[in-house]
């Protein structure tokens, strides 16, 4: 006598997004498969465009319907339908869809064949959104595992270079190293709360005190760890200038947006939504967290030569930033948390759209001293590359000021003005390498560098980042809104 | 009440002059053109500003201009500006030094993006001395950098790069202080009304605090502007950025963007943190007086003009501080005229300085001499702007030096004693130097400079017009300082009223 299964009733809107996501990668493979030629680049990466377009329609009607009906869950309970995830899966399709773009010009200009890319971009891309909608610790693992399995193999990519494969192969046994801590974490959890969802584990922490919190304890810092690992936050960043170096650029840029809206969604669900009432055991670990990161970060990359492994150390002294609307655990918190991903995945695509172009054939050229004089020689490739600079420094009136305001006033609104004074300070040093580079970019020594080739989509993504650098740079009004109402299922 | 439209065009104006610059950049000299018509323009507004300005708007506490629209209520952003006597003559500061900048430490150098640049930075410094709100303040602050650097970087002497990436490093560490001091603020008025999050001037100035968080928010405050001032300590960056900049940029850094340290200390530290003051002061004030010596001791002794002029500023800083920090009305007047008077001095010296380097190509002291022979008017005007620093009566400087010496000797003495040496000291440096540069008996590439052409002497004119004028004939000046100074010091300090 085995029980029936009883099929959860499902609420298709919510999972329509990852449902084109991986169906449009499904597709590419099937078509892969049964045509006799190969699928040419230009379709791969317009179905790409085609199913994350259809992606960020369904988020219009997915925050209509959540205006009307307000926030749900579906599928028992395991996916969660509210502004949050929403949001964060507008932020993943328009990443998705620049990268992609930037991707194809890169596979044409290195003669790489076949809708591969896509279909493990598109994957990838499933994954992270069902990271940010996910309201239990084993479909945050699902999440987790899609998006970091379709990254490993695009890390290795490109063939014809040694550092490729052995990016992967790094990012691999890491990765995978991180996973098993993570759901180590999740099965403590699962201990000490008897459930792995996140809503019921928030319920149970609230009306029970555990008389042996330990093993809740270490649950939670080992899911902090896995966390950790994936944002590339101080002390488990050491895979990823290596992986950034090695990764095909295209990919790195990709990789550099989604796995941050991704995982940083899920961590802020897991640690805020989950775990919200006991957040003062947490504050501690995530402080000297931020205060490493963002240090060691910034410091690190003065010493770095390759653009690559300078945006690496950028990228982990940003984790450190986004940490701290994490850190503060309130509404401003994840609204901060929010916007700063919404504005940092655009900028940073298109920035490494930038490095793919000076890369150059073979995408080797990745010296800083490739930018020498570049804004002298192609005033407005440089301009942009100088935009996107200072809003990663976080000037004002571009995005990366608001972004750093946005995190920082959620961190001193709770009390915590010494640590987003020393994460300021540590923008302070950031702000070093990004003006050296940008020195480098307007420098009028003579060198004698080729023209850069700008194609014209990854041309367009780049004006696209700066655009958006810049106008909601000037007027912040639209996205911080959107930020503020984007809230979470749940927030003790 | 007047119309803020006039505010903003102040802001708009000069934005409006780099499009149309970076925009005309095909055509040989027409960038410059524009540029000089905006500037001329901005000079304009400046002016009719300065005879609408009403100090008197009821219930506005002499703030004139006033308009406040919120641009992001999640973030408390809000354009807010408005007009005092104090920012007034900021505003009429920021105004002269770009159209002298430009018509005197012209840059042939790829002129277009260059006279785009200072067009920005003369709208990002209207923005900060016009600003009402906190964070509107810092923004446009901590955004000036971006074409100072860019300006240095980009036209600067030998060790440009060295001298724009510390000059932007140094002030960008120092004003994270003030972001975070401006947020901390606005939470706690917020935590306090559990009303909206802004960062209104007038509304936070009512922010009630205990007596160690005044101290600790005027404390970063303080670093910040310090360091843009500069003040001693916080002036390490100065003399290498002011001597590698060009010298249009010298002129912006030292005539104009000091005196946003000043007048940021005054309306935001002071202003906002009374409770503090008391204990802050002593420190400030000693500071100030360390400054005034140290300046003036190693102005005697600097190799090339510009750091001359660097470090003789610090000095003035210094008398500035201690002005600002004498918590005597008398003496913060004479502070805010001092800002103007040094702004103008400083324009002077270094529009001199530029013209002799162009001439010998080097502004070291040691390659110059007895230069009064060939240039007679530049030695004449060098002459005027070095006595209104040493505050000769008559001339500018010595109205605004007596104002703060007797203001600040009426409430703490012996701080005014010891800042008076200062005085002499400046005689003695700039006596010197003048000996240095231009007595003596010129011998080969000295012998033979030209003097100054028309062109150049008319750029001069309006200086010694100044010069002169502010210092026979202040009382329009200190009329629309006056009342907005009380203003402050009522609520600051008020046994300082009277002093």
């Amino acid at each position: 006598m085995s029980a029936p299964i009883v099929v959860p009733s499902i609420h298709y809107l919510t999972i329509l997004s990852v449902i084109i996501l991986f169906g449009a990668s499904l597709f590419l493979v099937f078509l892969t498969a049964l045509l006799r030629t190969k699928v040419t680049q230009v379709w791969a990466t317009a179905v790409t465009c085609g199913a994350s377009l259809a992606v960020l329609v369904v988020t219009f009607f997915q925050w209509r319907c959540i205006d009307k009906a307000g926030a749900s869950t579906t599928v028992a309970h395991a996916i969660v339908l509210d502004g949050f995830s929403v949001v964060a899966t507008g932020v993943i399709a328009i990443s998705l869809l620049m990268a992609s773009l930037v991707a194809h010009d890169w596979a044409v200009r290195e003669g790489v064949r076949g809708a591969e890319y896509q279909i493990l971009a598109l994957a990838a891309s499933a994954g992270a959104v069902l990271m940010a909608q996910a309201n239990d610790l084993i479909v945050i693992f699902l999440g987790l595992e899609i998006m970091s399995l379709g990254l490993y193999v695009l890390v290795a990519f490109d063939r014809h270079r040694k550092t490729s494969a052995e990016a992967a192969l790094k990012y691999f046994l890491l990765g995978g190293f991180a996973s098993a801590i993570f759901i180590y974490g999740a099965a403590l959890v699962y201990g000490a709360t008897g459930t792995t969802n996140l809503t019921t584990i928030s319920y149970f922490l609230a009306s029970n005190v555990l008389l042996h919190p330990g093993l809740l304890y270490a649950g939670g810092a080992l899911l902090i760890v896995g966390f950790a690992f994936k944002v590339a936050a101080v002390p488990f960043h050491m895979w990823s200038p290596d992986v950034y170096e090695g990764a095909p650029t295209p990919v790195t840029g990709f990789m550099a947006s989604i796995v941050k809206v991704g995982a940083f969604a899920a961590f802020v669900r897991v640690v805020i939504s989950a775990l919200g009432t006991q957040m003062e055991t947490w504050r501690p670990i995530l402080w000297v967290l931020i205060v490493l990161t963002t240090v060691v970060g910034a410091s690190l990359a003065l010493i770095q030569r390759n653009a690559k492994r300078i945006l690496a150390y950028s990228s982990i002294n940003h984790a450190g930033f986004i940490l701290l609307g994490v850190w503060a655990g309130t509404v401003r918190g994840v609204a901060g948390t929010l916007f700063y991903v919404m504005t940092y995945a655009p900028t940073v695509v298109a920035t490494f759209a930038v490095v793919t172009l000076v890369g150059g054939m073979g995408d080797e050229n990745h010296s800083i001293d490739a930018y020498r004089g570049l804004a002298r020689r192609q005033p407005w490739l440089g301009a942009s590359m100088a935009v996107l600079l200072l809003s990663q420094l976080g000037a004002p009136l571009t995005t990366g000021f608001y972004a750093k305001y946005s995190v920082l006033a959620a961190a001193i609104d709770v009390g915590g003005s010494p640590l987003a004074l020393i994460a300021l300070l540590s923008a302070a040093i950031a702000a070093f390498f990004y003006l050296r580079w940008a020195m480098a970019l307007y420098s009028d020594e003579p060198v004698d560098a080729v023209r850069v080739a700008v194609p014209r989509a990854t041309g367009v993504v780049i004006g696209l980042g700066v655009a958006m650098t810049l106008v909601f740079g000037v007027w912040p009004g639209p996205i911080a809104t959107l930020a503020q109402h984007a809230t979470l299922l749940f927030n003790p | 009440m007047h119309s803020s439209l006039w505010l903003t065009a102040l802001l708009v104006v000069p934005l409006l002059g780099a499009s149309g610059a970076a925009l005309g950049r095909s055509k040989q000299g027409l960038a410059y053109a524009i540029a000089v018509t905006s500037a001329s323009v901005e000079m304009a507004i400046g002016v009719v500003i300065f005879f609408l300005y009403n100090s008197h708007v009821a219930g506005a506490q002499t703030f004139d201009f006033a308009t406040r629209h919120v641009l992001s209520a999640p973030f408390g952003l809000a354009y807010d500006v408005a007009l005092d006597g104090i920012s007034l003559f900021m505003v009429e500061l920021t105004a002269i030094v770009v159209l002298l900048a430009l018509l005197g430490g012209r840059d042939k150098r790829r002129e277009p993006a260059f006279v785009s640049w200072l067009l920005v930075l003369t709208s990002l410094t209207m923005g900060s001395f016009i600003a009402h709100d906190l964070l509107e303040f810092f923004i446009f602050f901590e955004l000036t950098l971006v074409p100072c650097y860019f300006i240095i970087a980009g036209w600067g002497g030998k060790e440009k790069n060295k001298a724009a990436l510390k000059f932007f490093i140094y002030t960008f560490s120092a004003s994270a202080f003030l972001l975070i001091g401006i947020l901390y603020l606005g939470f706690s008025h917020q935590h306090q009304t559990g009303g909206v999050l802004t960062f209104a001037y007038g509304v936070l100035a009512s922010t009630s605090m205990t007596h160690s968080t005044a101290i600790w928010l005027f404390v970063a405050f303080a670093i910040a502007f310090a360091a843009k001032a500069p003040i001693w300590p916080l002036h390490t960056w100065s003399p290498l950025t002011y001597a590698e900049a060009p010298t249009a940029g010298s002129i912006e850094l030292s005539a104009l963007l000091a005196k946003l340290g000043s007048y940021g200390l005054l309306r935001f530290a002071v202003g906002l943190f009374p409770l503090a003051f008391a204990d802050v002061r002593p420190v400030l004030l000693t500071l100030a007086v360390i400054g005034i010596l140290y300046g003036s001791m190693l102005a005697c002794v600097a190799k090339d003009l510009k750091r001359f002029v660097a470090y003789s500023s610090l000095a003035q800083m210094g008398f500035i501080t201690l002005g600002v920090m004498s918590g005597s009305k008398i003496a913060t007047v004479g502070a805010v005229l001092l800002m103007f008077n040094h702004g103008v001095i400083t324009i002077g010296f270094f529009l001199i300085i530029g013209f002799i380097e162009n001439r010998r190509g080097s502004y070291q002291v040691a390659d110059l001499q007895g230069l009064q022979g060939p240039a007679p008017v530049l030695a004449g005007v060098f002459t005027v702007v070095m006595l209104a620093s040493i505050g000769l009566p008559g001339l500018s400087g010595f109205v605004s030096e007596y104002l703060i010496l007797i203001g600040t000797f009426a409430v703490h003495a012996w701080w005014a004693v010891v800042g008076a040496f200062g005085v002499v000291a400046a005689a003695v440096y700039l006596l010197w130097a003048y000996q240095r540069v231009f007595q003596g008996r010129a011998v080969g590439a000295n012998a033979s400079i030209p003097d100054a052409s028309t062109k150049e002497r008319w750029v001069l004119v309006p200086i010694v017009v100044l010069i002169v004028a502010l210092g026979v004939f202040p009382r329009p000046v200190l009329d629309r300082i006056t009342p907005s100074v009380q203003q402050l010091i009522q609520h600051v300090a008020p046994s300082g009223v009277t002093k």
